[in-house]
């Protein structure tokens, strides 16, 4: 399991499972959490291959289209989406334990910190979807 | 890793945080419209013309080109930790980083070329 190695020395070494992370909640849900990253790469690849899709021309799209409708492409979509959910909300949550304001003597609610952000979010999304589904 | 040379982790770090708030500011979005909802049939898509308008407009393709280094680079330094501190192997640290960073600046290059070249 852990053999000991340059930066794992034999002494002053207690035994940590491979899978500590799987003991509790709190672990899993941070591990979670970080590997949401890959399926933010993920959605790099996805838009890259739709850029060039374009590029190609409409025949090349029509082909990209359909193979966005494949089953274990949706699926993989539908996981992806729900992890980057996870990390907006973990990420956006983060902003008021980062910063803890101060005003009159009262900390100010995490709430009203952590509001703007969804704010943003929300004005984002909506943009994003108003620019793409005008055309 | 020799000590005398100054850390770049600050800059890392920086790359890393900008790419989180740009991913989970526009990534959910882009996700649920091109990955469900057009597939799905919950939305008609938009035309073939439309979307190569679009992205042949130099706003767009910056904005394409910022979303995706970032979110690569964001991607990077958590998936570094992520085998770190979940897998225990930061033993192979070197091998981690030329993977993590290594994918992230290919990418950004992929990204600049077929943007650029559109």
């Amino acid at each position: 399991m852990n053999a000991p190695t340059e930066y794992l020395p034999k002494s002053y070494r207690t035994r940590v499972s491979t899978y500590w992370w799987l003991h509790r909640w709190p672990y899993l849900k941070f591990i979670l959490r970080e590997l949401s990253s890959v399926f933010v790469a993920w959605f790099v690849i996805l838009t890259l291959l739709q850029v060039s899709a374009i590029a190609g021309g409409a025949a090349g799209y029509a082909q990209f289209q359909e193979w966005l409708q494949n089953p274990i492409v949706i699926l993989l979509n539908l996981v992806s989406f729900l992890f980057v959910l996870l990390h907006a909300v973990t990420w956006f949550n983060l902003a008021p334990k980062a910063m803890a304001v101060r005003m009159g003597g009262k900390r100010v609610p995490d709430l009203l910190i952590a509001g703007p952000n969804y704010v943003a979010w929300a004005v984002v999304s909506a943009a994003v979807a108003w620019i793409v589904l005008r055309g | 890793m020799s000590h005398n040379k100054r850390s770049n982790e600050p800059f890392l770090w920086l790359l890393f945080s900008a790419g989180g708030v740009v991913a989970a500011m526009v990534i959910p979005i882009h996700l649920l419209l091109f990955g469900l909802a057009f597939p799905l049939g919950w939305l008609n898509p938009p035309s073939y013309q439309s979307l190569a308008d679009l992205l042949h407009n130099p706003v767009t393709r910056l904005y394409l080109f910022v979303v995706c280094t970032l979110s690569l680079f964001h991607w990077a330094h958590r998936f570094r930790y992520t085998l770190y501190d979940g897998l225990q192997i930061k033993h192979l640290n070197e091998l981690i980083n030329t993977f993590c960073y290594g994918g992230a600046i290919v990418g950004t290059v992929v990204a600049g070329y077929l943007l650029w070249s559109l």
